[in-house]
């Protein structure tokens, strides 16, 4: 589903290297995550995979079902079935959460020729998908996570990513600012979206999401490379030994 | 005596004078009304249209852009307003009354007068009014020294008075829609008041500009003890349109307010709003909309003349091509009027390298327990925000139009009605949708 080539990438003018030869090929139906010290990179390679303009790769490819995503609009990406769950969620005032949810399902189905969903058909669909996040109408009627606590903007996030039923989630540190009961209400949000055809990245910092949503994969990126991989346990390691062992490694 | 050389008039200003010379004769109303135009005529005429050196037009130009004054519009008939007003769509079939005024007068055979008296609102023609009631011409403070008032006062062709009686709640808002059935300048004037503890939604249209004529409107409300007041305006169109909102506010009444120059040529909305009853607030919003080479000013001015009232400004502007935006706001808190409490803001959103917008905001306080501020911004659409709504799938075009409403929506939702929110939203949708 997933195929990163050799991926070099740097922010805009400055020129250094954040992606120094990424590999990395994610089956459908598998959950991969991609672990690392601060500053390794993970965040760039989640915003390059979204389509964020701020990052120029120099070099390598990104493949999604077989095609080249280098030149897609983060639209066309989005339309094509990538969604990629925000660390930091953007407050978006004057646009009431259910008509911004409303435009994006539409304007993706619209992109893949899909016929739009008659209000009371995505009425009965968001209703359904919020109940099972805890959301609840009044959150949906407010501006897109203006006052949302952090809590709310990572369900938001996974509210979003349910309605649009993707191929590829990508989540960044989803788990950061949520409390034991969030996480729970997130990873189960997560679990009921894993299916055969669905592939997961999972960006992450500690091992405690992985608790909650098992991956199959588990990466070390460090220093814009991918220097580790292995299955779950790998995870475990490193929560016991932190991070020194790949630092070191990479440069 | 006025020692002010003015070597030269404009070829516009001399038209104007020679319009008022043919015009006095058919003046309606008392000898003191006449003796009102006539000096209000003159005043104008010492000062010449504004310009660049007059603080208060110093970025509206308008001697620089009245190269010429069209003749004064004349009277259509009924079935020529009646043409002109269904080509008028702005409230949709929001449930409503309708007082028109079609080339510069009342049109009574399209209005709902009749409807309104049940309510308890009188309407009564302004030409009829000026010869029955004394001071309809009158200007407050802080507007005498204008001089597109005075042209006003000196060419007015008519308007309607409204009044709405004491304790009046009427049950739908009430649409004064301005139309033209024809081609010169109107100059037109509408005294609104609202008695003690009424309560009243008026909407002002302005459909009315035509290509090539000026308008000059006049919308001067008294607003009575413990009324509720909520306003929305828009003014539109190709033409050259000045448009004056005087308003006095009576003790513990509340207003809401908005005003969009939205598209228009040259389009300048000042307001003059004077507290003259303690316990009032008044929250007043602006809605600038142009590209091209198109011009908007709103000019304000609030006048804080009695204590322990409170004022809310908020202006928004979203300027695009070559247009420019001007936003022109006065706060004055009298040495009495303690416990003022007055927030002006005011926000711009470029949309293109060319756009530009000048903010003018400015506070004269001379009392010392009072709370005033201001703030202004200007800058262009957010990247982050940008790409969240694509990264959700929505194309640049449909996200940067959804970024406009809702910077827009932010004043627009404040005036609460559902209906007369989401006419002025479908407007703005109008708007944004005929760009390239």
């Amino acid at each position: 589903m997933l195929e990163i080539k050799n991926l070099h990438a740097h922010v805009g003018d400055d020129e250094t290297e954040i992606l120094r030869g990424v590999n990395l090929t994610v089956k459908p139906g598998e959950v991969h995550a991609i672990m690392g010290p601060n500053g390794s990179g993970k965040s760039t390679l989640s915003y390059i995979l979204a389509g964020k303009d701020d990052y120029e790769v120099t070099e390598g490819d990104i493949l999604f079902n077989g095609e080249s995503m280098l030149e897609m609009e983060p639209d066309e990406r989005a339309a094509a079935g990538l969604f990629l769950a925000f660390q930091y969620p953007i407050e978006i005032p004057g646009v009431a959460t259910m008509t911004f949810l409303k435009t994006a399902l539409n304007a993706q189905r619209k992109a893949r020729g899909e016929g739009e969903l008659s209000t009371p058909e995505f009425m009965k669909k968001v209703k359904e998908k919020a109940a099972e996040l805890n959301i609840t109408m009044d959150m949906l009627k407010r501006p897109l996570n203006v006052g949302f606590s952090g809590g709310e903007k990572k369900r938001s996030e996974i509210l979003q990513m349910s309605l649009l039923e993707p191929k590829l989630c990508i989540m960044d540190e989803t788990d950061s600012g949520l409390d034991i009961d969030a996480l729970k209400i997130v990873a189960d949000g997560v679990n009921r979206l894993r299916s055969p055809d669905r592939a997961m990245v999972v960006i992450t910092h500690y091992q405690r999401l992985l608790d909650h949503i098992v991956p199959d994969v588990v990466h070390v990126l460090s220093r814009g490379r991918i220097v580790k991989t292995g299955g779950k346990e790998l995870a475990l390691e490193l929560e016991k030994n932190g991070y020194a062992d790949y630092v070191g490694q990479a440069a | 005596m006025n020692m002010e050389t003015r070597s030269l008039k404009t070829s516009a200003e001399t038209e104007l004078a020679s319009l008022f010379d043919g015009a006095r004769g058919d003046f309606a109303g008392s000898d003191a009304v006449r003796k009102r135009r006539e000096e209000a005529f003159s005043a104008f005429d010492k000062r010449g249209l504004p310009h660049r050196r007059v603080e208060e037009y110093k970025y509206s130009d308008i001697r620089a852009k009245l190269k010429s004054a069209s003749a004064l519009v004349a009277a259509g008939t009924d079935g020529d307003a009646k043409a002109a007003l269904d080509a008028v769509a702005t409230y949709g079939d929001l449930e409503r009354y309708r007082i028109v005024i079609d080339n510069g007068r009342l049109v009574t055979g399209l209005s709902d007068i009749g409807a309104l008296k049940g309510e308890g609102v009188t309407v009564s023609d302004l030409n009829a009014a000026l010869g029955e009631t004394d001071g309809l011409l009158d200007v407050s403070t802080i507007a005498a020294a204008d001089p597109m008032i005075m042209l006003n006062t000196a060419l007015v062709l008519g308007g309607a008075v409204v009044r709405v009686g004491d304790g009046v709640e009427v049950s739908r808002p009430i649409e004064i829609v301005y139309t033209a059935s024809a081609t010169g300048a109107r100059y037109t004037r509408c005294r609104i008041e609202l008695g003690k503890g009424a309560k009243a939604t008026i909407l002002e249209s302005f459909e009315d500009d035509v290509a090539e004529a000026e308008g000059n409107a006049v919308s001067d409300f008294v607003i009575g003890d413990e009324a509720k007041l909520t306003l929305a305006r828009v003014v539109t169109g190709e033409a050259t349109h000045v448009s004056s909102v005087l308003m006095d506010i009576g003790a513990s009444a509340e207003v809401k307010a908005i005003g969009f120059n939205m598209g228009t040529d040259f389009a300048r909305t000042q307001s003059f709003v004077t507290f003259s009853g303690e316990h009032s607030n008044a929250s007043l919003y602006g809605i600038t909309m142009v590209r091209e080479k198109q011009h908007s000013d709103h000019t304000l001015v609030v006048d804080h003349k009695v204590p322990n009232c409170e004022s809310r400004e908020r202006f928004k502007a979203v300027i695009d091509d070559f247009a420019e935006g001007v936003f022109q706001g006065k706060i004055i808190v009298r040495p009495h009027a303690q416990k003022t409490d007055g927030r002006m803001m005011t926000q711009a959103l470029l949309l293109s390298e060319d756009a530009s917008m000048a903010n003018k905001p400015e506070l004269e306080i001379f009392a010392d327990d009072v709370q005033c501020a201001h703030g202004a911004t200007s800058g262009q659409i957010d990247e982050d925000l940008l790409f969240y709504l694509r990264a959700r799938g929505i194309p640049e075009a449909q996200a940067r139009m959804l970024l406009v409403l809702a910077f827009l929506a932010e004043a627009v939702e404040e005036m609460e009605d559902e209906g007369i929110v989401s006419a002025l939203e479908g407007r703005i949708r109008d708007w944004l949708s005929v760009e390239e």
